[in-house]
């Protein structure tokens, strides 16, 4: 029942996407992308972390509905609603997170949902069990249907979400970086089964960050860049230089505007700081004026690189000096003592207190800083909101208004002004323009500027290549939880730091 | 992208919002204060005993020490947390207070017997909430068949009476005789001012507010979440400890099923006092309108003998109402809770 | 599937935890491991099996039912005052009232939790107390004895039927319904996929207001048939019957096994679970042991029960060096 093969009527492509637009709050996230994909081919969709790739997966397999724009598959019209819509359609992804249960079996995880059940209605493991065995042959993974997913490594799990996606037996297969966990040799049998999907008539969307694997596995390109189509192609007609400048597209320097300030004494040094499994031997210093830019791919390493520098989680070796005398840095408040300040990647989560106030938010790193037996001055707070929500330019009705009334851009920069408030002189901003729109990004990047030039000390941590180029005085590359590579600024063009940061010219 | 041209540059905002008369007549404040006032008038209708002062100050011996408690069960419920074993901490520290009694152990003695166990208690569930990492439901399950079953075991189907008079005098005792105001409400009274106090204008109470707003969040501000939950926890015990001195002089006696099923009345005052089970919302103000609401209706309808178990539907139709009016009325003026 | 997969190693350490206590109170008492003293305790535990498991089912969800013994209260009430009022009415019958009565109860929290979206701790306390003050209500404060019970009202749990007692064959047939639903039903599955990643479960096209209906209203049915089970054995029924039994049932889970943070929990280990408690209930008054410190035990075993299953879910994080996905992978090839 799996093996049989789709048949697609063959004047038909596989998907045709006309006009798809999608906004959230104040974000486009799609605007008018078109996209045409043919049975039996695989096409490289393309584009930096917030180009819109990410949430065109997300319409197509149901889980959002795009705000204008159609979508149409195998000739038929299509409009998702839930992700049972989307299979019925034939369309099934692997997504970037993991979407799995721990507590069950690799067999339920890769059914969950379309289960086969007996004539009686109830679930019929025999056929689970073997179909699923049959999928994970299929895969050449070593996984028994019967162990319980949480007992598998990273790998083995990506292998068995490939298997749920194979079980739809669905003629468009997204898969959205599927190799970002897998060894080589598991790179090599997914990319024997994209061909073998190809063979069979099935279309692929492949989603990677990975030149090499594009130009491998791919035959045809689409790139996308702030939510919108810049160009499609056959792979045999571009090379990587061509697919890089696309993406990025703009010229960096006018978008952009690090001033040129002197450089400082150093303030901050870290030696050496590992944890068990996410990050190794991480060492650089940062002088006062100085943006130090730390790029790399989603799962690098480097907000858990910094969380650890800010207290936030134990490391299990390192050292850390500021101003060249050694610190101990067990908590949060050691580090805002320390004079650091972390803005963290996940505002909504980690940043902002949303069912709060401006004032409430914009005060609390403050306060938390105090001692908790301390009247508060509502004029004292007041003071302090007016003077770095103005500065930030935060826009809002009252100081008063919930942080969830706000649009992501002076959510954001309300989160950066509570931190502020605290006078840091070393400031840790974790991929700080993430979701926000191009006006409060520009807000965001000439405020670093200016407070470059007044001598704080800033570390930026970016996915976005045209930011972390044009802001940073250094560009520190993070692969796999190490820094491997330092380039300052006249160096780091696009091609040597993407170079990097895949595990290039160094693996 | 109209802001960018514009960044430093001031935009006018004000201070603080206008708030609505509208507004303030349906904060949740405001209609518990209603329900009180219809308390006071239905029940002054159907007994003419009930508008006694002395009737009145009398009943609130009956609520006083739950009301305590309540008090610091706001605040674990402000932070996400919750302490079942509030009552089984007051069975345990009454039942401490009884053997020292029999020891022969004066008011002063006892007294700080009881608090300490219940510090003692309190201290035993915030680490296991903060340091192990437990949920504190059911931990707090588990302490409370632990406290409860130990005086079980001690005390048997015995009872401890010997207890020494100044100790009545502390339960049943007046710290005003005219108007008559029993020591136990003064005590609650004082407590609940300062707990006011803490959490509406001090640093402490703002990070109340933002850890059970958002835990995360707080952390990465510099809050020290898990000390203040610890914290919470250990005056948590501590008050049920001294509820425990206040029940125990009052009736005079410990028995194994003291205070049963207080944990449940208690946080029945917290979630009508509009404390959220989800976290971060609540007043002190409202969990004392809640507790006056409470402790009133179930003297009123005691006065013309409904009995308490049914008292306790009229309880449970008031807790459930209390969380699905606001969620229900918000559906239908359109105001459904949307993510993004 | 062999024993030691369906129980998990969690299981099995309980399973031979309970076989120890077996044994050492045995060792004290000879007369307490003979067959038909075992069998006794299996059957005083048959309404904590039934219960847990339907506590189980609602917990899977991350949610909680704490009206379950004001549930069967309630509906022993119920049906015994229609036994008074009707004593020829067929046993069947009564049980189908009996179940329907549950069934609506429960059907009460679902829709205030799935339904109206509210918090079910808080919820199925104020339904605890409601249920509970409605016995006195439709009672009138009275008591039902077994002198207002018909005959065959009170035969049928003294029913024998293969040397089995008819309460651990309804306890069989409750649990084996139980276990087919949770291992071979959609449905069933799906609630630990709700429990265990509720965002993971709506990419599967999972309906969260579907299964907590669900489970709600299973627990509500269970504790209607417990209650005339209740009631029928021990010949009573007033307002405080079973007081405080949803904590027992609760504690029963704990001990089995089942997280409260849902997705967590096997048939095996919450019958496991009542199971202990129904030895340490039994076996002081043999040991003579007071049984006063039956409730102290359970806290101690709770607490040592979830701190080893916090535990030995507290393990691994994200791997993301390769050499640390190596050695996580334990040298497959």
């Amino acid at each position: 029942m799996l093996a049989s093969t789709a048949k697609p009527a063959p004047e038909a492509p596989a998907l045709v996407v006309r006009g798809l637009s999608k906004r959230f709050g104040g974000v486009q996230a799609l605007d008018g992308v078109d996209l045409t994909l043919c049975a039996g081919e695989t096409m490289a969709l393309i584009g930096e972390n917030g180009a819109g790739k990410s949430t065109l997966v997300k319409i197509l397999t149901g889980i959002h509905a795009a705000d204008a724009g159609t979508v149409s598959v195998f000739g038929r019209p299509f409009a998702a609603r839930s992700p049972r819509d989307a299979w019925a359609a034939g369309i099934t992804a692997i997504h970037q997170e993991t979407v799995m249960f721990d507590e069950l079996s690799v067999a339920e995880n890769v059914f969950m949902g379309h289960m086969p059940l007996t004539p009686r209605g109830l679930v019929d493991w025999g056929t689970m069990r073997a179909a699923t065995a049959e999928l994970l042959d299929r895969l050449d993974a070593d996984v028994e249907p019967d162990t319980p997913l949480k007992r598998l490594g990273v790998a083995q799990k990506h292998l068995v979400e490939i298997a749920r996606a194979l079980s739809h037996d669905a003629r468009i297969v997204i898969m959205d970086e599927p190799t970002a966990a897998l060894s080589a040799r598991e790179i090599d049998d997914l990319f024997r089964i994209v061909g073998q999907l190809k063979a069979e008539g099935r279309a692929v969307v492949f989603i990677s960050h990975k030149f090499d694997e594009i130009f491998r596995v791919a035959d045809r390109w689409t790139c996308l860049r702030d939510g919108r189509h810049v160009g499609e192609g056959a792979i045999a007609d571009v090379t990587e230089a061509d697919l890089v400048r696309l993406m990025v597209g703009r010229s960096i320097d006018q978008v952009f505007p690090k001033q040129d300030v002197p450089i400082g004494d150093v303030v901050l040094e870290v030696e050496g700081l590992s944890n068990a499994t996410e990050f190794a031997d991480v060492s650089f210093s940062l002088r006062r004026g100085e943006i130090l830019g730390l790029y790399g791919l989603v799962g690098a390493g480097r907000s858990e690189a910094m969380q650890a520098l800010f207290g936030l989680t134990r490391p299990t070796r390192g050292s850390v000096r500021i101003d060249g005398a050694a610190v101990t840095i067990r908590s949060p408040a050691d580090a805002v003592a320390a004079g650091m300040a972390y803005v963290p990647e996940d505002r909504q989560v980690q940043g902002a207190v949303l069912p709060m106030g401006i004032r409430e938010n914009l005060t609390l790193a403050g306060i938390a800083a105090g001692p908790l037996a301390r009247f508060l001055s509502r004029d004292r707070e007041l003071a302090t909101t007016r003077r770095f929500g103005g500065r930030l330019a935060v826009k809002a009705a009252t100081w008063d208004q919930r942080l969830r009334e706000l649009s992501g851009g002076n959510q954001q920069k309300v989160v950066i002004a509570k931190w502020l408030a605290m006078e840091p002189r070393i400031l840790i901003l974790d991929e700080p323009t993430k979701g926000i729109d191009v006006g409060s990004k520009a807000a965001v990047h000439a405020f670093m500027s200016e407070l470059a030039a007044q001598g704080l000390a800033i570390v930026l941590v970016s996915s976005e290549l045209p930011e972390v180029l044009g802001m940073s005085d250094t560009v520190l590359v993070m692969h796999e939880g190490r820094i491997v590579k330092r380039l300052p600024r006249a160096q780091a063009t696009p091609e040597a730091v993407v170079t990097a940061a895949t595990g290039g010219g160094h693996a | 992208m109209s802001d960018q041209a514009q960044a430093g540059s001031r935009y006018d905002v004000a201070d603080r919002a206008a708030r609505s008369w509208g507004e303030r007549l349906t904060s949740w404040e405001s209609i518990l204060a209603l329900l009180l006032v219809a308390v006071f008038v239905v029940n002054g209708l159907l007994s003419p005993y009930f508008l006694d002062l002395f009737n009145l100050s009398d009943a609130t011996f009956n609520f006083s020490e739950k009301a305590l408690v309540a008090l610091p069960m706001a605040l674990l419920v402000l932070v996400r947390e919750i302490d079942l074993s509030v009552a089984a901490t007051i069975a345990l520290a009454s039942l401490a207070m009884g053997l020292c009694a029999e020891a022969g152990a004066g008011t002063p003695v006892l007294i700080l017997v009881g608090l300490c166990v219940g510090l003692v208690c309190g201290t035993a569930n915030g680490l296991l909430v903060t340091a192990v990492g437990l949920p504190s439901i059911v931990v707090t399950i588990g302490t409370m068949s632990l406290f409860r079953g130990i005086a079980q075991v001690v005390l048997g189907d015995q009872a401890v009476t010997k207890y020494p008079s100044g100790l009545g005098a502390i339960g049943q005792g007046y710290l005003v005789d005219m108007p008559p105001v029993p020591l136990s409400f003064a005590l609650f009274l004082a407590a609940a001012a300062v707990a006011a106090v803490v959490l509406h204008r001090t640093a402490l109470g703002r990070q109340l507010y933002a850890i059970g707003n958002n835990p995360v969040a707080a952390r990465f501000s510099g809050v020290p979440v898990d000390r203040i939950r610890f914290g919470l926890f250990a005056v948590t015990g501590l008050v049920s400890g001294l509820a425990a001195v206040l029940l125990t002089g009052r009736i005079g006696s410990t028995r194994p099923n003291i205070a049963m099923g207080w944990e449940l009345e208690i946080v029945t005052m917290v979630v009508l006092g509009g404390v959220s089970i989800a976290g971060g919302a609540g007043t002190v103000g409202g969990v004392v309108l809640a507790v006056f609401v409470l402790g009133f209706a179930t003297f009123g309808l005691s006065l013309v003998n409904v009995p308490g178990i049914v008292i306790n539907i009229l309880l449970g139709v008031l807790l459930v109402a209390a969380i699905a009016v606001p969620v229900v009325a918000g559906r239908l003026m359109g105001r459904a809770p949307t993510r993004d | 599937m062999s024993t030691g997969d369906a129980l998990g190693r969690r299981g099995l350490v309980l399973a031979a935890i309970v076989v120890a206590l077996i044994v050492l109170v045995g060792l004290r008492a000879p007369v307490f491991v003979t067959p038909s003293s075992l069998l006794g305790v299996v059957t005083d535990t048959s309404m904590l099996f039934m219960m847990v498991l339907a506590q189980m089912a609602v917990i899977l969800t991350r949610g909680i039912d704490l009206s379950v013994a004001a549930n069967l209260a309630l509906t022993g009430m119920i049906v015994a005052l229609v036994s008074r009022a009707m004593p020829g009415i067929p046993i069947p019958l009564v049980i189908l009232l009996a179940v329907v009565t549950g069934l609506a109860l429960g059907l009460v929290n679902g829709a205030l939790i799935a339904g109206v979206g509210l918090p079910p701790i808080v919820v199925t306390l104020g339904t605890l107390s409601i249920y509970r003050g409605l016995i006195f209500v439709i009672a009138g404060g009275q008591w039902v004895t077994s002198q207002g019970m018909s005959e065959a009202f009170l035969a049928f749990p003294k029913l024998t039927v293969l040397g089995l007692s008819s309460l651990v064959w309804v306890a069989l047939v409750v649990s084996a319904g139980f276990w087919l639903f949770l291992a071979r039903t959609t449905a069933g599955r799906g609630l630990y996929a709700v429990g265990g990643n509720p965002v993971a479960a709506r990419f599967c096209g999972i309906d969260l207001t579907r299964q907590q209906l669900l489970v709600y209203a299973l627990s509500g049915a269970v504790s209607g048939l417990c209650g005339y089970l209740w009631v029928s054995r021990y010949g009573i029924a007033y307002s405080d019957i079973a007081l405080g039994f949803e904590l027992t049932v609760i504690a029963a889970c704990v001990i089995g096994g089942v997280s409260i943070g849902g997705g967590v929990g096997s048939v095996p280990g919450a019958l496991l679970g009542a199971l202990f408690l129904g030895v340490v209930v039994n076996a002081l008054p043999v040991v003579n042991v007071s049984p006063f410190w039956q409730m102290a035990i359970s806290g101690a075993v709770i607490l040592a029960a979830v701190i080893v299953n916090t535990r030995s879910e507290q393990r691994g994080g994200k791997l993301i060096l390769p050499e640390a996905r190596r050695a996580g992978r334990g040298g497959s090839p």
